[in-house]
Parts: structure tokens; C-alpha cells; sequence
């Protein structure tokens, strides 16, 4: 008997990884919890990508909550993103503000000639410096930001139908829920 | 059509792979000699293959065919070649690849190494060895192609992730590996034992030096990992308990063990169910952790990317390769307890002692490791245990085994006399607690430093002791057999690791500071003058490169130039410069700019003073030598070996003890 101890304990371990492999399945991967959620944005000020003299910064666009959509040309996940962008982006029901993450304004720009432009507004953020205080990974990675200003929600990776209709529109639900600023 | 050519490889190696895991061994069950032959000519023909396939991979990657997927995600037009064939095992497809190549080759080492054993011990030990093979090429046909096509063509590729851009990366994997599958051989000897019914010991003989060299890679592999970690993650640290660095310390510690089992086995008959279970062990856990490791069970800075299909795919090879292990096991495993009886101050004792305690500080490391599925598991949210936990358990259980080391080579088997031991124990205690005092004084009372110092005397000069001894007394050219010597070498690199260990965590000295140019920072003696920044370029990336000089005593020591680089694909990655020393490295770590508008200004820079921290790598390093020279004994090569199979005579057993 005692000679059959190994496999039940290798069993036990077997049933536990099981379970691994099944909770993967219904809990997202990527669902660090951000140290910004609930936190205010960083306070940016950014040049637009079509016209550098302008700036967009958190302070001009509080009011209304807005989704920032971190992205680049040489970005091949951002690849995948866009069409969902295209074709979604309207019906999620708040603007959309391209963030153009460390890109040559003139890449950027073709990009968005090329395969449509689903923001309402590009910033170019060519060194990557305000990036940083976001906490952004890389691209593509997408940031809810309530009407003061505060960061509600946090995708890394590309957006998917999937993530749009369970995470990010009953995100801008539960906002559209809260009394205005 | 290359891509193709390998994908065809890879389906027909399956293929032999199969013929290979099931004719010999129903050969070897009906006793026909035709169909146990097949072993070797189909080992060699899956061997040929795999080969095919897997430099037809690192072809795609030099040619940058960016038409295979796996090409186009991990290597673009300016990555340099070496790490362009680097990265062929720089994800997950490739490094299965890498996987069932290395597993090929000790294959091919066996069939060509084993003349000399039975037929029909070698039938089975290659039979298992190719069950083994189909469940891993199975796993990579079937969901983890590397040649998979990629439509359109990309004109250019993703990128080698940063992180793995350097030389330590580039040898970690193989080396590693090599660790890892080697077990695989002494797993096939036991389970051919089993299924076998080997009454004798003989097998063990045999299995010794296959192990031996597996573990002295796998040493190797952790050592290349722990290195690859210092330098280029730039904390400073070499050893983080994560999930992906356990993985392969797990089958290390029961490895160490295994390797002693075998040794009571082979020369005293005892033990024998142990080794076998022991043997299952090690390569089971070197199973658990490409698990670990690939399902994506546990999220770890390894970050791979998970697939809950490759996930179970795995789970079923391992329920089935360790689960039916296991029960063979307990089917079939040697049931009267054997060999020669033993007191209780003797060399058997204490390697049993020791075994426990690897084991059972394997089976701590686990549980540390599984805890936040564990925490999943039993709903009590996301918890893990880190360093601390590991640090404290690992440091206790290790303490009976430091302490029984020095005695090793002096104990006899079955009945050591104790006065002889109680001298060795005067002089290496002498010797310890003097170093002890010693390093009392100079480090002003630091506990750890005094502890570092006194088990490393007591381990190095213990062993020391010894070497003196057989000089003393033996005659020239018998002093040190190759077995001998690979046991005091690594006995010996014990000590030197456990120097390194606990008088870095008690000597480092780290500072984060800020530097405008021209101004000194002093830490441990050393005065760093930050001397700016300038921009630089590589082949694939961009960086600022800091210049720090380093004094001491106003004489100039080192330059060092510490980076920040951003490669093509936007991933900013530090490259520490490391100024290395016998007994001391300094380590420089480039941060931020204080103002981004004016990165000729002050920057945020990491220094380090830390001592003896190569010798935690000497130590290891000494540790594999043992393994390796330990195989290379005389004792392993002579052909008596195939004549003792099949005679049972207690007198030839007598003469190998």
C-alpha cells in the first residue's frame, strides 16, 4: 500500500493542475490589477499628431470620460486592434483619443491613411516620456478616464469584440450610472 | 519550401518515434530479438530527423523567412545572426524544438554508448526513451508548429525580446535543457529495471554517469540562468525564487539526491526502491516544470505566453508518463528490502539524511510554487509566498546536510569508527570557528557574514582535509579516481557557493542616487564620478550610455558604461556595467534623467559593492565539474560491465564495494 502513496500524491497534484488549467480558462490572464485604477491620470500635455502646435492635455478634457487608446504604426498587435476599433469604436459611446506611442509622426500618420481613422483625436507622444507615467507595457493597451479625470479601466493588449462588450461598455455603463462632476 | 521540409521531418520523426516506443519494447516482453533491433536503427533515423527539423528552423531564422510565423514574431532584418539563432529557442515553439532535439541526442548517445549492456535492457531503456519522444513531438505537431506559415509575408519581423538579447540567454536554454532531458536517461533505466524485474543492481552502474553528467549540466544551466539574471535585469540579484527558476532547481535538488541514492545502490545493494522512485522524481519534475512553465498555470516575469489547449495537452502527457511511472512503480518495485546492513554512524546514514533533506526541501520548493493555485484553488485570493518564505525553509533544511558534508568522503560504508571522525570534526570545527572570529572582526559583527564564513571553512576545509589525506596516504596515481575526485570537487564548490551566497546578502552595499555630472558618489570605499551621458547605437537599438569612473584612494580602478537601450520595436531594456573581481564586483545601473529635456543634466544611477559574488557561480561551476568528472571514472567504461549480467554472485558484488 505504502508503495502507492507517490502516485496519490502525484494524483492530488494532477487534480490541482486541472483546476490551473480550468480557472485559466475563465479568468483573463491579463487581469493584473493596475496600480493606477481609480487613480488619477497623469497629468499630460501632449501635441496633437496632426497639428503640433496644439496641445491636448488631462485638464482641457475634463468634463466628460474619455478612452485613451495607446498605439503605433510598427505596432503589429495594433494591427489586429484597428478594424475592431473601425468598426466599434462609435458604438462604445465616449471619444476615443489615439495615444501615438514613440512613432515618426509621418508613419503614424500614413497608418492611419491606410486603414481609417477611429479617434477623435490623435496624441503624439514621439519619446515615449509620458508613457511612462501611464505604466504603459507597450501598444496596444487602452485606459478609461472618467469626467475627473480619474483612470477607471485598463486593457493590455489589443481590445477584442469579446473585452468590448464585457469589460469596457459595462465600464462606461457603471460611469454613465454615477451623478455628474 | 523549407518550412515544409521540417514540418515533414517532425511528422516522420513522430513516426520512428513510435516505432522506436512500442516494437522494441513488445520485443523485449516476447523476447524477439528482430523486433528489439529496431530500437537503435529507429532512434538513429528519429535522431536524423529532428536534427533536419531543427536547423531548418535556424536556416528560417538566418535566411529571415518571415513567411514562418515563429521567424516573424521573434527576429527582425536588424537583429543580429547569433542572436537570430538564439532565437530560435526564444519562445515557445522553438524551445520545445530545442527540447526534443537535446532528447534526440542523448537518445543517440545511449544507442551508440551502450554496446556493452544486454539487448534487452537497451530495447526497453530506448523504448521508453521513444514513448517519451512521441508525447513531445505529439505536443509540438499538433499545437505548437514552429513552421507554421504566416500570409501575407511581413516585410519585416517582430523582435527577439530584449530581455533574451544577451550572450548568458543565448547558452542558458541548451545548457539547461541538456540538465533538464538528461534525466530522462536514468528515468528510462529505472523504469527498464522495472519492467524488466532486474533483480541485480547492475542497471544502476549503468545508469550512474548518465546521471552524473545530467545533473552537472543542469548545475551549469541554473548557473548560466542565475548570471543571465544579474547582469541583465539589473536588480543586482541572482536568484529570485520565481516560479520558472524553481522549476529547474527542483529537479536539481532531487537530481543531488539521486545521484548519492545511486551510489548506496550500486555499492551496497541498499536503497533500491529509492532510486528508482527518486529517478521518476527528477525527471517528473523536469516534466512539472516545462509544464509549469509552458500551460501558462502560473504567471511568473518568465511571462510565456499561455494556451490553455497546450495547457491540458501537457497535463494528459504528464498523467500519463508520471502516473503510469508511478504505478509500475508500485507495482513492481523491488519489494524485500536489500543490500547489506548498515550501523548507524556510517556513510549510508548520513547520505540517507541527506537525501531526506533534499527531498523533502524539493517538495517545499513546490509547495511555494503551486501556492497561488493553491490560493485559487481554496478561493483565498491572489496570494503567493516569495524569498522570505523560500529563503527561510530552504536555509534550515540545508543546515543538516552542510553539517554532514566534510564527513562524507571519510565515513565508511556499512561501520565508520568514530575517533576518526571526531578528529576531522576538531580540525574543520577549529578551522571554522577561527574563520568565524575572523570574519567577526573585519565585518564588525555582521551574523551572516560570520556564518558564510564558518560553513564555508567547515565545507572547503573538510573536503580539503580529506585531499590531504589521500595525499598522504595513498600512492601516487591511485590517489583520486575520477569518482573520487568529481565528489570532493563538488563537496569542495559547496563550501565556495555558500561563501559567495551568504557573504553577498551580508556585505552588498546598494545606493540609488542622483548625479549631475562631475559629481562623486562614494559606497563601500569606492568613489563613482559620474561622468554624463552619451547617445549610442547597436545593431538594433538606440541607447544613452553612461560613463562612471571609479576610484579608490584617488587611483582610477575601472570605466564603466552602464545603457539604456530601445530597440527597434520600442522595449527599453537596461544593460548594467558590471566591473568583476574575484572577491568583489561593482555594479553600476543606469536610471532616468531627472528632466527629460536635459539628459545632459543629473541622472538617477544604482550602485553596487558587492563581495564575493562570483563565487556563488565558482561554486556551481566547481559542482558541475564534479558531476562531469565523476562520470568520467574508469569504473564506468570497463566492459566487465555487460559480463556481470545475469550472474548473481555475491562475490563479485563484494569485489565492486
Amino acid at each position: 500500500m505504502s508503495r502507492l502513496l507517490p502516485f496519490f500524491g502525484f494524483l492530488l497534484l494532477v487534480v490541482l493542475f486541472g483546476f490551473g488549467i480550468w480557472w485559466n480558462t475563465q479568468h483573463d490572464q491579463r487581469e493584473v490589477p493596475s496600480p493606477l485604477i481609480n487613480k488619477p491620470a497623469p497629468a499630460f500635455a501632449l501635441p496633437k499628431l496632426d497639428d503640433p502646435s496644439q496641445t491636448v492635455s488631462r485638464d482641457t478634457l475634463l468634463g466628460k470620460p474619455y478612452l485613451i487608446n495607446v498605439f503605433a504604426s510598427w505596432c503589429i498587435a495594433c494591427g489586429e486592434e484597428h478594424p475592431v476599433l473601425m468598426t466599434q469604436g462609435k458604438s462604445i459611446g465616449v471619444p476615443i483619443i489615439g495615444y501615438n506611442y514613440k512613432d515618426a509622426p509621418d508613419d503614424a500618420k500614413a497608418w492611419l491613411a491606410q486603414h481609417g481613422n477611429p479617434y477623435d483625436l490623435v496624441i503624439a507622444d514621439q519619446e515615449g516620456r509620458t508613457a511612462i507615467d501611464f505604466g504603459v507595457y507597450g501598444a496596444p493597451e487602452s485606459f478609461l478616464v472618467d469626467g475627473k479625470g480619474v483612470i477607471r479601466y485598463k486593457r493590455i493588449g489589443p481590445l477584442t469584440p469579446e473585452a468590448i462588450e464585457k469589460e469596457l461598455k459595462p465600464a462606461i455603463a457603471a460611469l454613465a450610472k454615477e451623478p455628474a462632476p | 519550401m523549407t518550412p515544409e521540409l521540417g514540418q515533414l521531418a517532425l511528422i516522420l520523426a513522430l513516426l520512428l518515434a513510435f516505432a522506436q516506443g512500442v516494437l522494441p519494447l513488445v520485443g523485449a516482453w516476447r523476447n524477439n530479438r528482430a523486433l528489439m533491433a529496431v530500437a537503435r536503427t529507429a532512434a538513429t533515423g528519429q535522431a536524423v530527423f529532428v536534427t533536419m527539423a531543427f536547423l531548418l528552423l535556424v536556416w528560417a531564422f538566418l535566411k529571415f523567412d518571415f513567411s514562418v510565423q515563429y521567424v516573424a514574431d521573434n527576429s527582425n532584418l536588424a537583429l543580429p545572426w547569433y542572436y537570430r539563432v538564439a532565437a530560435v529557442w526564444g519562445a515557445h515553439e522553438g524551445s520545445l524544438l530545442l527540447w526534443i532535439f537535446i532528447l534526440n541526442l542523448w537518445t543517440l548517445a545511449l544507442a551508440i554508448l551502450s554496446r556493452n549492456l544486454p539487448e534487452i535492457f537497451v530495447a526497453r531503456v530506448l523504448g521508453v526513451l521513444g514513448l517519451v519522444s512521441v508525447g513531445f513531438l505529439a505536443f509540438i505537431i499538433f499545437t505548437s508548429n514552429p513552421f507554421m506559415r504566416l500570409l501575407p509575408m511581413p516585410p519585416d519581423g517582430g523582435d527577439l525580446n530584449p530581455v533574451l538579447q544577451d550572450p548568458g540567454m543565448t547558452f542558458h536554454p541548451p545548457v539547461l535543457y541538456m540538465g533538464y532531458v538528461g534525466f530522462s536517461v536514468a528515468f528510462a533505466f529505472s523504469i527498464a529495471a522495472l519492467l524488466g524485474g532486474e533483480l541485480e543492481q547492475a542497471w544502476v552502474r549503468w545508469a550512474r554517469p548518465w546521471t552524473n553528467v545530467a545533473w552537472g549540466f543542469l548545475s551549469a544551466g541554473i548557473v548560466a540562468g542565475s548570471w543571465w539574471a544579474y547582469a541583465e535585469l539589473g536588480w543586482g540579484g541572482w536568484w529570485f525564487w520565481d516560479p520558472v527558476e524553481n522549476a529547474s532547481f527542483m529537479p536539481w535538488l532531487v537530481g543531488a539526491a539521486l545521484i548519492h541514492a545511486q551510489a548506496v545502490t550500486e555499492k551496497r545493494g541498499g536503497l533500491r526502491a529509492w532510486t528508482i522512485l527518486l529517478s521518476i522524481f527528477a525527471f517528473s519534475l523536469s516534466l512539472l516544470g516545462t509544464f509549469l512553465v509552458r500551460s501558462g498555470v502560473l504567471t511568473s516575469v518568465h511571462a510565456f505566453a499561455s494556451d490553455p489547449r497546450r495547457g491540458l495537452f501537457i497535463l494528459c502527457f504528464l498523467a500519463v508518463v508520471v502516473g503510469g511511472s508511478l504505478l509500475l512503480y508500485a507495482l513492481r518495485a523491488p519489494k524485500v528490502a536489500g543490500g547489506k546492513p548498515f550501523s548507524v554512524v556510517s556513510r549510508e546514514t548520513a547520505i540517507l539524511i541527506g537525501n531526506l533533506m533534499l527531498t523533502v526541501a524539493a517538495a517545499m520548493v513546490l509547495l511555494g510554487t503551486l501556492f497561488p493555485l493553491l490560493g485559487d484553488a481554496l478561493n483565498l485570493g491572489k496570494i503567493s509566498v516569495g524569498p522570505p518564505y523560500f529563503g527561510f525553509l530552504f536555509t534550515l533544511l540545508m543546515i543538516p546536510v552542510v553539517v554532514l558534508l566534510p564527513f562524507g568522503p571519510y565515513l565508511r560504508w556499512g561501520k565508520s569508527d568514530t575517533p576518526l571522525l571526531k578528529r576531522v570534526m576538531g580540525r574543520a570545527g577549529l578551522a571554522a570557528v577561527a574563520s568565524a572570529i575572523v570574519a567577526g572582526f573585519v565585518t564588525s559583527g555582521e551574523t551572516k557574514a560570520i556564518a558564510g564564513t564558518a560553513a564555508a571553512v567547515w565545507c572547503g576545509f573538510g573536503t580539503l582535509l580529506y585531499v590531504f589525506k589521500r595525499w598522504r596516504e595513498m600512492p601516487a596515481g591511485r590517489r583520486y579516481p575520477a569518482e573520487m575526485a568529481g565528489m570532493l570537487l563538488a563537496h569542495f564548490g559547496v563550501g565556495v557557493f555558500l561563501a559567495g551566497v551568504l557573504l553577498t546578502n551580508a556585505l552588498s552595499v546598494e545606493r540609488d542616487v542622483r548625479v549631475a555630472p562631475g559629481q562623486t558618489e562614494s559606497i563601500g570605499g569606492y568613489d563613482f564620478r559620474f561622468d554624463g551621458v552619451q547617445q549610442t547605437q547597436g545593431p538594433n537599438w538606440q541607447g544613452d550610455q553612461g560613463t562612471v569612473t571609479v576610484m579608490r584612494g584617488g587611483r582610477e580602478i575601472a570605466v564603466m558604461h552602464p545603457q539604456k537601450r530601445t530597440y527597434t520595436r520600442g522595449q527599453v531594456q537596461t544593460e548594467s556595467a558590471i566591473n568583476p573581481g574575484l572577491f568583489r564586483d561593482l555594479y553600476v545601473a543606469l536610471g532616468e534623467p531627472m528632466d527629460r529635456a536635459h539628459p545632459d543634466g543629473a541622472w538617477a544611477l544604482r550602485l553596487y559593492d558587492k563581495p564575493f559574488v562570483r563565487w556563488i557561480w565558482a561554486g556551481g561551476l566547481l559542482m558541475m565539474l564534479g558531476g562531469f568528472f565523476a562520470a568520467a571514472d574508469r569504473r564506468f567504461r570497463t566492459r566487465r560491465v555487460a559480463q556481470t549480467q545475469g550472474v548473481s554472485s555475491p562475490a563479485l558484488q563484494e569485489s565492486r564495494a
